[in-house]
C-alpha cells in the first residue's frame, strides 16, 4: 500500500465538498446527502489506514458508521415527512419553530 | 496501470460530488451521490476490502439511496426552490476550502507511521477478508456490535412514532 496519500487527498476533497454543500444549499434532502457524502469521505479515510496499518479496527469502526447512516436515513427522513405535512416546503429557513 | 485506475476514479468521484451539490434538481443529486458510492466502493476493491465494497452497495447505494429517493418523489418537490444569497454561498465555499486547505496541509506536514498490526495483503487474500473482518467483529468488539443492534432498534421504533398520522 504505497498510495495513501492519494485517498487520504481524496477523502479530504470529498469530505470539503460535503461540507459546502450542507453550508450552502436550502433544501433539506441535499443538505442530507451532503452529510452522508461527509461520511463516507471519513469511511474512505478509515478504509486507506486500516489497510495501512495492517489492523482491522478501522474497518470494524466502518460497520459502525454504516449502522449509524442507515440509522440516521430512517428517522431524519421521518422528520422530514413531518415537517412537509405541516409546512408545505422542506426549505431549512422555514425550520424556525423553535426560534424564539 | 493502477495509479491511471487510480485517478479516473478520483475524477469520477470529485466531478459527481461536485454535481451532488450543484445540481437544482434533488434527483440528479442522489444519481450523482449514488455514482460517487460506486467509486468509493471501486476504492475499497482496491484496498484489499471487498467485504466493505459490497457492504458499501448493499447499504449506501441500495438502501440508503432507494429510501431518500423514495422521499423525494413522495413529497415531490418543485424545482424552482429559493437558492441563498450570494454572500452566503461565498462564505460557505470559504469555509470548506479552507477546511481542505488545512486538512491537506496538515497531511503532507505528518508522516504515517509504519504498519502495527498483522494484516498483509497476502494473509487477507489467503485467508479472506470477512473471515478475519467477523473474527475481530465477534470477539474484540462485540459488546459495539450488540448496542449496534438496540441503536436499530430505536431506529425503527422512532421512525414508526414520527410516521403517524398526528405529531
Amino acid at each position: 500500500m504505497e498510495n495513501l496519500t492519494g485517498y487520504l487527498v481524496v477523502s479530504a476533497i470529498l469530505f470539503a465538498i460535503g461540507t459546502i454543500g450542507v453550508l450552502t444549499r436550502k433544501n433539506a434532502i441535499v443538505i442530507f446527502m451532503c452529510i452522508e457524502l461527509m461520511l463516507n469521505a471519513v469511511n474512505l479515510t478509515f478504509v486507506a489506514f486500516s489497510r495501512h496499518l495492517g489492523h482491522f479496527d478501522g474497518q470494524i469502526f466502518v460497520l459502525f458508521i454504516m449502522v449509524v447512516a442507515a440509522a440516521e436515513a430512517a428517522v431524519g427522513l421521518a422528520l422530514m415527512i413531518a415537517f412537509y405535512k405541516n409546512k408545505e416546503s422542506i426549505d431549512v429557513d422555514n425550520v424556525d419553530m423553535m426560534k424564539w | 496501470m493502477e495509479t491511471l485506475f487510480f485517478a479516473i476514479i478520483s475524477l469520477m468521484a470529485i466531478v459527481s460530488a461536485i454535481l451532488v451539490i450543484t445540481c437544482k434538481n434533488p434527483i440528479n443529486s442522489a444519481l450523482a451521490l449514488i455514482m460517487t458510492f460506486f467509486c468509493l466502493a471501486t476504492y475499497y476493491v482496491m484496498l484489499d476490502a471487498p467485504f466493505m465494497a459490497a457492504v458499501q452497495v448493499m447499504v449506501y447505494a441500495g438502501a440508503i439511496m432507494v429510501l431518500i429517493v423514495f422521499t423525494i418523489m413522495l413529497l415531490n418537490i418543485r424545482v424552482n426552490a429559493t437558492q441563498k444569497h450570494s454572500h452566503k454561498i461565498a462564505l460557505g465555499s470559504i469555509i470548506g476550502l479552507f477546511t481542505l486547505i488545512n486538512t491537506v496541509v496538515l497531511l503532507f506536514k505528518s508522516q504515517p507511521s509504519s504498519p502495527v498490526g498483522p494484516y498483509t495483503g497476502e494473509m487477507i487474500k489467503s485467508l479472506g477478508h470477512s473471515e478475519l473482518l467477523g473474527r475481530d467483529m465477534f470477539t474484540t468488539f462485540l459488546l459495539p456490535f450488540e448496542i449496534t443492534s438496540i441503536l436499530l432498534l430505536v431506529a425503527i421504533v422512532g421512525s414508526v412514532v414520527l410516521a403517524k398520522k398526528k405529531i
